[in-house]
């Protein structure tokens, strides 16, 4: 790998070489990262000075960054100048029935059990179904704007709602706190914006679903949810299908705000393309999420069940700064074949009386390596602070592994600490007890796992926890291997 | 109902049954005894189908099907079903749950429908009542931090949902109180039936005290030397199995 001063002086040339972006033909921009690039990217979504600069100084410093290592994640050198930054929505594949979708593809919503008309709204069939949903999408967005509640694309909010982007923006992940992140601030492609205002209770799921078809989101998302003072929301991110995507770098930031008596609920269920079962492709999922208990008696919860990507390095935080605030997270990650994942959290603790929890459920399959990695910090002043952990791995099979790096740094006296953890493996034992009773290996395997992965989901929303118990399953490709 | 012919077992390598004969018809029940290690177990656990078990040579029918040919679900759905002596654990998974998922096995595979929520609800609760077994009961993982006398009244509760033809217990007296293996034997009794016919393996006499065998067969070494009624299993607690073990055949000793 050219060592990044090398690399600086070539992309120093290259602005010099190139430094006349104007001629750039606006859909196709070439490969690579520059600030002339920065530049196209924040003026092809008519963005105001101030964020042009943001993200500049985001670039700036991420050239001086080093791409971290300490990860329990391998995988080979990113070139950075191979990647092409900006790209108009993709030219849909012209696909007229659901008859032309990738069998592969059909059968695995049929399995998670995805209506038709989903079915062909995700492979992107161009029916009226689709505009059905557009309008499905626009009733919600009006019935929330009584209540004053805006939701969003990030871009439509940098627009429409520059002081609350800008007071908020950064102020949690900010574009310097790691390289992944600073990369993502520098040219971040949309994502959504979420404020509740002060008292009020979104009464609806907030979920990309209903909006995602309007925006060919990229690969680096931004996600910024505000919630102010006594309201409530609760947000689903992501996808039950397969998102097959030939480019290989996720990287997103999600920021959240909770100010006093606030709540946040965030439910991820990630399942991008994993990459085959000789673990070829696949998507790198390295994603900073954090939130913000900045009011007292404030509370942030994640959930997350991480089925896809061939590698997740994803540690969604809670800064638990108002007095009494709460923060939790909750953890199902599956590696099977060859996906690697390292994920966790970390909880700082730094007003009184903050209490956080933490499950994590981590399931290795294959030749899958899991890596549950928590910081709990407990800061002086943190008085009567509180945190319960526990994390359990799961071995299916003889070739898998599983690691624990849990760090807990305690600075206060009064504070409280419990840590469990465990390793289990699906015993042969157990697969004969359900045999004798007449289910399957492969159905007994499903069910240990969902048993296993059972605290987690009863954290998701209804209709997800179904879903997700679905896409355990069809993760694990339990149909006929197992046994 | 069920044919064993001179079956022959190893496990790991070592020859642990060595030809047992054994014919069990419908509405019997057989005991098998024998001190520890002679491979009693070992009978109860190749007849549910478990894979490191060996089998060498011999025969097993049930109800005139190769029963040894069956993968083990197979042997569940056929109607076989075995009493574990150490059940195991299913943290998360609810007994009603598992139970229900079980019973939906069975009756898919005989081409029945599946048991609706309210139904299952009904046929267990009266089965939990026959076991002393409470409400919560359901609700829990499976046998997830269950007493070794709650995980082997769930066995019996099990087989009296599943109502199998065929029944092997396997230890079932082993750690449980008297009042528990009182319940236990009653629900083992009330079971009995014409059309079943059962399999209790066990060391001590406690059991067959409550629960009445028709035949009893004694296991030394991998073979059945001694067969008798009730009265055989009284004698045994009476007089240990020392006497039997002087009377059986001795392996002749191999030549050098």
């Amino acid at each position: 790998m050219v060592s990044k001063s090398v690399l600086q002086e070539q992309m120093a040339k290259q602005e010099y070489k190139y430094g006349f972006v104007a001629d750039f033909d606006e859909d196709t921009i070439p490969k690579g990262l520059n600030e002339d690039v920065v530049r196209l990217i924040s003026r092809k979504k008519k963005e105001p000075e101030w964020m042009t600069e943001w993200r500049l100084r985001a670039y700036r410093h991420w050239l001086t960054m080093k791409e971290p290592t300490w990860s329990n994640v391998r995988y080979p050198p990113i070139n950075y100048q191979d990647i092409i930054y900006y790209a108009a929505p993709k030219p849909k594949k012209e696909v007229k029935s659901l008859e032309d979708v990738d069998p592969e593809i059909r059968s695995l919503y049929a399995k998670l059990g995805i209506p038709l008309q989903e079915q062909e709204r995700l492979a992107g069939v161009a029916v009226d179904a689709v505009l059905d949903s557009v309008s499905v999408a626009t009733t919600f967005k009006d019935k929330l704007a009584e209540l004053g509640i805006i939701f969003c694309s990030f871009s439509e909010a940098v627009l429409e709602h520059p002081d609350l982007v800008r007071k908020y923006l950064g102020s949690v992940v900010p574009f310097n706190d790691n390289f992944f992140a600073a990369l993502n601030s520098a040219v971040f492609s949309d994502g959504s914006f979420a404020y509740v205002p002060p008292g009020v209770r979104c009464p609806m799921e907030l979920s990309t679903y209903f909006r995602i078809n309007a925006q060919d989101t990229g690969q680096f998302e931004r996600t910024l949810i505000i919630a102010d003072p006594g309201a409530y929301v609760s947000y689903l991110e992501g996808c039950t299908a397969p998102i097959r995507d030939t480019n290989q770098l996720h990287a997103a930031v999600v920021e959240l705000i909770a100010l006093d008596d606030a709540e946040i609920k965030y439910s991820t269920i990630q399942n991008w393309y994993p990459g085959d079962k000789q673990g070829k492709g696949g998507i790198y999922n390295f994603v900073t999420k954090r939130g913000k208990c900045l009011g007292v008696n404030s509370k942030i919860s994640w959930t997350q069940v991480e089925t896809g990507s061939s590698i997740t390095w994803k540690y969604p935080s809670c800064i638990l700064q108002g007095d009494n605030s709460v923060g939790e997270f909750y953890s199902v990650a599956l590696a099977n074949n060859y996906q690697q994942a390292d994920t966790g959290t970390k909880m700082l603790h730094i007003g009184k009386n903050t209490r956080s929890t933490i499950i994590s459920k981590g399931i290795s399959s294959g030749y899958g390596r899991n890596t549950y990695r928590g910081r709990v910090q407990i800061h002086k002043g943190a008085t009567n602070a509180r945190n319960y952990s526990q994390c359990d791995s799961l071995l299916i099979g003889s070739t898998c592994a599983a690691f624990t790096f849990p760090d807990i740094q305690v600075q206060e006296p009064t504070a409280q600490m419990e840590h469990e953890a465990s390793t289990s493996k699906i015993g042969e034992d157990q697969l004969f007890y359900c045999q004798t009773r007449g289910i399957t290996p492969e159905d007994a395997t499903n069910m240990i796992v969902n048993g296993f992965c059972k605290q987690v989901f009863l954290k998701l929303p209804m209709e997800f926890a179904v879903e997700a118990q679905k896409l355990i399953s069809v993760s694990l490709n339990l149909e006929g291997t197992v046994g | 109902m069920l044919e064993i012919k001179n079956l022959q077992v190893k496990v790991a390598g070592k020859e642990i049954l060595k030809g047992i004969d054994l014919s069990i018809g419908s509405g019997e029940v057989h005991a098998v005894m024998g001190p520890n290690g002679s491979g009693k177990t070992t009978l109860a656990q190749v007849l549910a189908g478990r894979l490191a078990y060996e089998v060498t040579g011999g025969t097993a029918r049930f109800q005139g099907k190769d029963l040894l040919a069956m993968k083990p679900e197979d042997r569940a759905r056929e109607g076989v079903f075995m009493a574990f002596q150490y059940p195991v654990e299913i943290p998360g998974v609810s007994n009603a749950y598992f139970l229900k998922a079980a019973l939906n096995a069975i009756r898919k595979y005989r081409g029945l429908e599946e048991i609706d929520a309210m139904d299952f609800m009904g046929l267990v609760q009266d089965k939990a009542k026959l076991l002393g077994l409470d409400e919560t009961f359901m609700k829990r993982g499976l046998n997830e931090g269950f007493s070794g006398g709650e995980k082997k009244k769930n066995e019996v509760f099990q087989m009296a949902v599943l109502e199998p033809k065929f029944c092997i217990l396997d230890e079932t007296d082993s750690g449980l109180d008297i009042d528990a293996l009182r319940l236990v034997a009653n629900g083992v009794n009330t079971m009995r039936g014409p059309n079943r016919a059962m399999l209790v393996v066990t060391h001590y006499q406690r059991l067959l005290d409550y629960v009445i065998p028709d035949f009893v067969h004694v296991l030394v070494d991998g073979r059945i030397v001694k067969s008798g009624d009730a009265d055989l299993a009284r004698n045994l607690e009476k007089h240990g199995y020392g006497w039997i073990v002087e009377e059986a055949p001795k392996p002749q000793p191999a030549r050098a």
